[in-house]
């Protein structure tokens, strides 16, 4: 499938590193479902996730590092639905720590070097299929909330208190396309980050091999700072993983908390 | 960009991995685990603030017992004080009494003292006036040859000592 871009030899592909490899075929009702690179990262991620979470469950009393590592993370997701929702956020908090942990630790995951080792990690939350799906999920759960919690008055959220009545139905056009919106920017706003510092990286990176492959003076010059600010790159980037899990939850949180309580 | 190139290609194997992993995520992690780790926190939390209550209890009791305390010792200084000041007071009484015995004593030892002085110089007195009396006689008999009577004697040195 993408033998053609691998085939060229001593150029680094920024775009390669994201390239879906098929590690078993697999079909289903005519559908291709072939066990992937990127569904073995997902299902790396699911083991990890598990296991750290399988850490906190001693339920001491006096909690260990590990469990007050996890217990932290429950909390912080507790307290936002807390914070956002209120006591009816209290039931969203299995699905909102999956989605927090599971976009986190992809993100994370991604970005350990194991290419030094010859595994090359591959970050799922770079492929909009991916973030498409998760954001479609949450955009469900609150179309299914709000409907079912307020019926046709749902649409209500489109139309906010005090708006005068010639405006409404210009407002109720504007509010249910950026409700429509919703899901695109969930998802296109995780995927684009992540592709971004992968993207980054890896160019940086061919600077410090082709500056050094081009002799001492390039490789000082060319070579030296790239990988420095390579460095630096990394460190944001394990900041924009944590931050764009964050937001992905906090962005769900809200559009829960539309749902749940209209305005 | 291969997110683009093999959409056809991937998305149903993307979608359907996707969801059996986060699904397992959402079912074991999400619904089976985090309720346990949440649950444990809040037991810590209410066994904290148990606890707490049982400290401040603890506290409050112990203020009252020493409020209490104070108190008795309060009581039992003020029972030995007013136990001091009355025995001072009988001691004090019992002195004054003692010295008013001895007082008096003294005062029936002074008059009687003062009672037999008198009577002495009386006495002295008496025969002071005797002795005149028969010197004043014998002058007379001497000087004038005249016997006088007791009595008349007597009678002229009593004036004589009246008038001094």
């Amino acid at each position: 499938m993408s033998a053609a871009v691998a085939a060229e030899p001593a150029k680094v592909d920024p775009m390669y590193q994201f390239t879906i490899k098929p590690l078993a075929e697999l079909e289903l009702a005519g559908f291709d479902i072939s066990f992937t690179n990127s569904a073995a990262w997902m299902l790396v991620t699911t083991i990890v996730l598990f296991g750290f979470v399988l850490g906190g469950m001693r339920r001491q009393l006096v909690p260990g590092r590990w469990q007050m590592a996890v217990e932290f993370f429950t909390s912080f997701i507790d307290d936002m639905l807390q914070a956002n929702i209120g006591d009816a956020g209290r039931k969203y908090v299995p699905y909102v720590f999956s989605l927090f942990m599971f976009i986190l630790f992809a993100n994370i995951l991604g970005l350990l070097p194991l290419g030094v080792v010859g595994l090359h990690p591959f970050t799922f939350t770079s492929h909009f299929t991916v973030t498409g799906v998760l954001a479609l999920i949450t955009i469900t759960i609150v179309l299914v909330v709000g409907f079912w919690k307020h019926g046709l008055h749902f649409f209500g959220l489109f139309v906010p208190h005090g708006t005068p009545l010639a405006m409404v139905p210009l407002i109720f056009v504007i509010e249910l396309f950026s409700f429509i919106l919703r899901p695109f920017s969930l998802a296109l706003r995780l995927f684009v980050a992540m592709m971004a510092g992968h993207v980054l990286l890896e160019v940086l990176s061919s600077f410090v091999i082709d500056g050094t492959n081009a002799g001492a003076l390039w490789g000082g010059v060319v070579g030296l700072p790239s990988f420095l600010l390579m460095i630096g790159i990394c460190a944001l980037e394990i900041l924009v993983s944590g931050i764009q899990a964050y937001v992905f939850a906090l962005l769900t949180v809200f559009y829960i908390n539309d749902a749940e309580n209209l305005h | 960009m291969p997110q683009i190139a093999q959409l056809a290609d991937t998305y149903a194997s993307q979608i359907f991995w996707l969801l059996v992993f986060f699904g397992l995520t959402f079912f074991v992690v999400g619904r089976g685990m985090v309720p346990k780790v949440m649950s444990t926190v809040a037991d810590r939390d209410s066994q904290i603030a148990a606890d707490l209550a049982v400290a401040e209890a603890a506290r409050a009791k112990a203020d009252g017992e020493e409020a209490a305390w104070r108190k008795r010792e309060g009581d039992n200084r003020a029972a030995a004080q007013a136990l001091v000041a009355k025995a001072k007071a009988d001691a004090a009484a019992k002195a004054e009494k003692k010295l008013a015995a001895a007082q008096k004593r003294l005062d029936t030892k002074l008059a009687k003292a003062e009672a037999e002085i008198a009577e002495a110089r009386n006495n002295a007195l008496a025969e002071i006036e005797d002795v005149a009396v028969e010197a004043a006689r014998d002058i007379v008999r001497r000087l004038a040859g005249v016997s006088v009577t007791k009595p008349a004697a007597a009678k002229a040195v009593k004036e004589a000592m009246a008038h001094g």
